[in-house]
């Protein structure tokens, strides 16, 4: 099966000199749900840039399914749908005409912009607002409205840019549900995120740019595998001792009921469970201090620092 | 793209046009007429009742053309550089240069809507002009002809600037401090047999004069320049800005980063 996006030696140095990616190589299959992650000015919303014509690259290869953006660009655009950072449309105009003008530049008869355009806005719930300039929406609904004008021409790939910027928890939980039933119908997603969460939730691949250069790609759960420490708090019913050791284990006391264990990779818990049990201290839930994800990504970025 | 899905992509952009500056009417089509109907009041009525004859007709004759042709102009330029820029400023521009819109199908949507904006407020004008004088149209052909070029050609200067301005200020430049001398030094309120010889080959290198007498011709079959001549320039500055245009759509300059 071919890949859904091929990036080979990609390079692009701005007028001003500055090198926003030094050749990186990656691909996503058809299918994926493919992670972007990056400090900010790493180079993320750059590749994006080239990937959707916004940005000159200097240097190197994309290819769409195959078609190569050098030899037929507007071949490549039709298979892509874009949900940019920025909020891009027109602010005085109303919802419902943003969405079907977005499908007009495609070439698809009004009529089957109309209803794909109902279809859409229904499914990400901002159809009762067709009629209101998009002004008027609140910051989460824009971001709705940007994801069903990328879908008009129902893209085969779709990439979107911190979709989940200034929108609420709840508003996030239901745009992640929609994007995992469109991936599920086959699409295939690239967002660049920095709710690390929002990527071990969502995405089976992940690829780090740092500086302009990519330094990991792979899976998910080959990345959380390589995380060598993790960092746990344990709530407890007693309260701690004042002095508290578990051999091997680097322990903090946070508060009279609250531990901080590190664990390094081949430790078990079981141990320091064991030592708590003899203080006659129990525990009543447990959690990572941070996500799994951000923590790796830390180490990796840092590392590349 | 096929070119069923590259008409269809036109219109839209046209209907996107035209649905703009006619829910803004009062600043895109009502301002024209109110100007014109002072310069028809205060040039043609009042000062032209004292200023006699003009190439042979009443000073009102000879000025309406003019005023109508600098209505067009002023029109079709403007409609382009705001609308353009608006969507270069608000990123709205986006949603056309991520699609497999063909950029010659971009331009000709929104040269092809600063048109219709300029034939609207023309045949507005022209509806005014008709309380203070008799119109009687020498040839409809280049009436219409010069009409649909002088549009295209400023429609197109009109996306040239909104391509090279970063800010609103800088879309207003252009209409300030060239566009208007050029009008008003391009034979809208005078003939160029009024000027010494020096200064009437020094118009001749502005290219509203052209746009003017080519008009005037069409309405009163009068021309200060020769009409072949007229239509030469007016053709050679339209490719010119047409083929600039193009350039900048293709090579991305200040859209693309």
């Amino acid at each position: 099966m071919i890949p859904a996006l091929t990036i080979e030696n990609l390079s692009k140095v701005y007028d001003n000199g500055f090198e926003a990616l030094k050749g990186i190589s990656f691909q996503v299959e058809q299918g994926d749900f493919f992670a972007l992650l990056g400090p900010n000015g790493a180079g993320k919303s750059t590749t994006i840039g080239i990937i959707c014509s916004l940005v000159a690259k200097s240097a190197g290869r994309v290819r769409v399914f195959d078609v190569d953006i050098d030899v037929d660009f507007p071949a490549a655009k039709k298979h892509i749908g874009i949900v940019p950072q920025e909020f891009n449309f027109n602010q005085f105009e109303k919802v419902l005409d943003i969405v079907v003008n977005q499908a007009g530049y495609y070439g698809l008869p009004p009529t089957m912009a109309r209803e794909r355009a109902e279809k859409y806005l229904r499914e990400l719930g901002i159809w009762e607002q067709r009629d209101v300039p998009a002004r008027t929406l609140s910051g989460g609904m824009k971001r709705r409205l940007m994801i069903a004008r990328s879908l008009i021409h129902e893209p085969r790939l779709l990439i979107l840019d911190e979709p989940s910027a200034g929108v609420d928890i709840e508003m996030r939980r239901s745009m992640w549900a929609f994007l995992k039933r469109i991936n599920e119908q086959g699409t295939t997603i690239i967002l660049t995120t920095h709710y690390l969460e929002e990527a071990e939730a969502l995405c089976r691949h992940i690829a780090i740019i740092n500086h302009g250069n990519i330094v990991e790609n792979t899976s998910v759960k080959s990345l959380l595998r390589q995380l060598s420490r993790e960092v746990f708090i344990l709530d407890c019913v007693e309260d701690l001792p004042s002095e508290i050791t578990v051999e091997g284990f680097t322990v903090r006391r946070v508060d009279d009921h609250t531990l901080e264990v590190e664990v390094q990779k081949g430790q078990h818990l079981n141990q320091v469970f064991s030592v708590l049990g003899a203080e006659g201290v129990h525990v009543s839930s447990m959690r990572n201090r941070a996500n799994r994800l951000e923590e790796m990504f830390v180490n990796l970025v840092e590392g590349a620092a | 793209m096929s070119l069923k899905e590259q008409w269809v992509a036109f219109l839209t952009i046209l209907r996107k046009e035209i649905r703009r500056y006619l829910r803004i009417w009062t600043q895109t089509l009502l301002p024209s007429a109110i100007t014109m109907s002072l310069y028809f009041v205060i040039f043609g009525s009042l000062i032209g009742s004292r200023i006699g004859d003009m190439g042979g007709f009443t000073y009102m004759e000879f000025v309406v053309p003019g005023l109508i042709m600098m209505a067009i102009v002023t029109n079709s330029y403007a409609n382009v550089v705001s609308s353009f820029f608006g969507s270069k400023f608000s990123h709205a521009v986006e949603e056309l240069l991520v699609s497999p819109v063909a950029n010659v199908t971009i331009l000709m949507g929104y040269v092809v809507g600063g048109v219709s904006r300029g034939l609207l407020v023309a045949f507005v004008v022209t509806l005014v002009s008709l309380f203070f004088t008799r119109l009687q149209i020498h040839s409809y052909f280049i009436v219409v002809t010069v009409v649909l070029m002088t549009s295209t050609l400023f429609s197109l200067a009109g996306f040239i600037n909104a391509v090279y301005a970063n800010s609103f200020d800088d879309i207003s430049i252009v209409p300030t401090f060239v566009l208007t001398p050029l009008i008003y030094l391009g034979g809208v309120f005078y003939s160029m047999d009024l000027l010494p010889e020096f200064w009437a080959n020094v118009s001749k290198l502005n290219p509203l004069v052209y746009v003017v007498n080519a008009f005037r011709y069409g309405v009163l079959g009068v021309s200060d320049v020769s009409l072949p001549v007229a239509f030469g320039m007016i053709i050679f500055f339209t490719v010119i800005a047409f083929a600039f245009s193009m350039h900048l759509l293709n090579s991305g300059k200040r859209l693309r980063q």
